[in-house]
């Protein structure tokens, strides 16, 4: 089947997640060979995907995980031990 | 360590959850968006945690367990301050059309290093609306797969595709100009000489 640009937008996840069955993936391929645009869509959402990914992006504040430790620490010897529960 | 502890040995709680701390805070801060709030929601969570460790099952993943009870607590939080707040959204809406470029190159990680840079994809994640910004943080950034992630959500699993396409295509639609124009400029070749 010949796809045009819009058909292949809605397949990019598909694509890039290969979870597009074999035809569709195949068609989706033959229309990247000659779309400039559509080569460049899938590009820059797997680049943006890798980068959005990395841990520079969500950095922990300074001393996070002692605050989180010591409040811990207070909220466990308030409170009793947890214990098993029936379900 | 989740017998032991709930044997008596409580202090292991700690050793339990260190893996955790970044996820946790991670999930809490892309859904609330401001730090204290996520720092303060991360310590309630792993807390909650602590307290309901006996009706922790071990048919799911412990860090499956407690992002749902990070999520639970980030939209709780979020829904006082905002008592209208709605996470429905409409998954039959129309399709995002990405951003189209024809001169499209790569953008290295270390482009990251420059503050402007992360700033730029911070603010791209934080305009995502909610719904999109929960499954594009689970599958991407905690890296569940689709099954966890509908689970975690209470939503199917066709809705989690949907979602994490329409949530890419914004991010590229927002991003891939900006970036490209932040990007250190090529040499510019002049073919005539």
């Amino acid at each position: 089947m010949v796809l045009n640009c819009r058909h292949v937008w809605e397949y990019i996840s598909g694509y890039l997640d290969n979870t597009l069955d074999e035809q569709t993936r195949a068609d989706v391929e033959r229309h990247l060979e000659h779309c400039e645009i559509c080569s460049a869509v899938l590009d820059s959402t797997r680049n943006i995907l890798i980068l959005t990914a990395d841990d520079r992006i969500f950095e922990l504040p300074l001393g996070y995980s002692e605050r989180l430790h010591a409040r811990l620490r207070k909220a466990i010897s308030e409170a009793p031990p947890p214990s098993e529960e029936s379900s | 360590m989740i017998a032991e502890i709930l044997a008596g040995r409580t202090e292991v709680f700690h050793d339990l959850i260190r893996p955790y701390e970044r996820s946790v805070y991670m999930m809490v801060l892309s859904m609330l968006r401001n730090e204290a709030e996520a720092e303060d929601v991360a310590q309630e969570t792993f807390i909650k945690a602590y307290r309901n460790l006996g009706r922790f099952r071990s048919e799911s993943r412990f860090s499956t367990w407690l992002i749902a009870i990070a999520l639970n607590e980030a939209r709780a939080r979020l829904r006082r301050k905002q008592p209208a707040l709605t996470d429905s959204i409409d998954d039959m809406e129309g399709s995002v059309v990405p951003a189209q470029l024809t001169d499209w190159r790569e953008i290295p990680s270390e482009t990251l290093e420059r503050q402007e840079v992360r700033s730029l994809i911070r603010r791209a994640l934080d305009a995502l609306p909610l719904p999109y910004r929960e499954v594009f943080v689970l599958r991407e950034l905690e890296e569940r797969n689709v099954q966890e992630t509908a689970e975690t959500l209470g939503i199917t699993i066709a809705s989690v595709k949907m979602r994490l396409h329409r949530a890419r295509m914004m991010l590229q639609k927002q991003l891939a100009p900006q970036l490209i124009s932040s990007a250190p400029k090529r040499r510019r070749r002049f073919p005539w000489f």
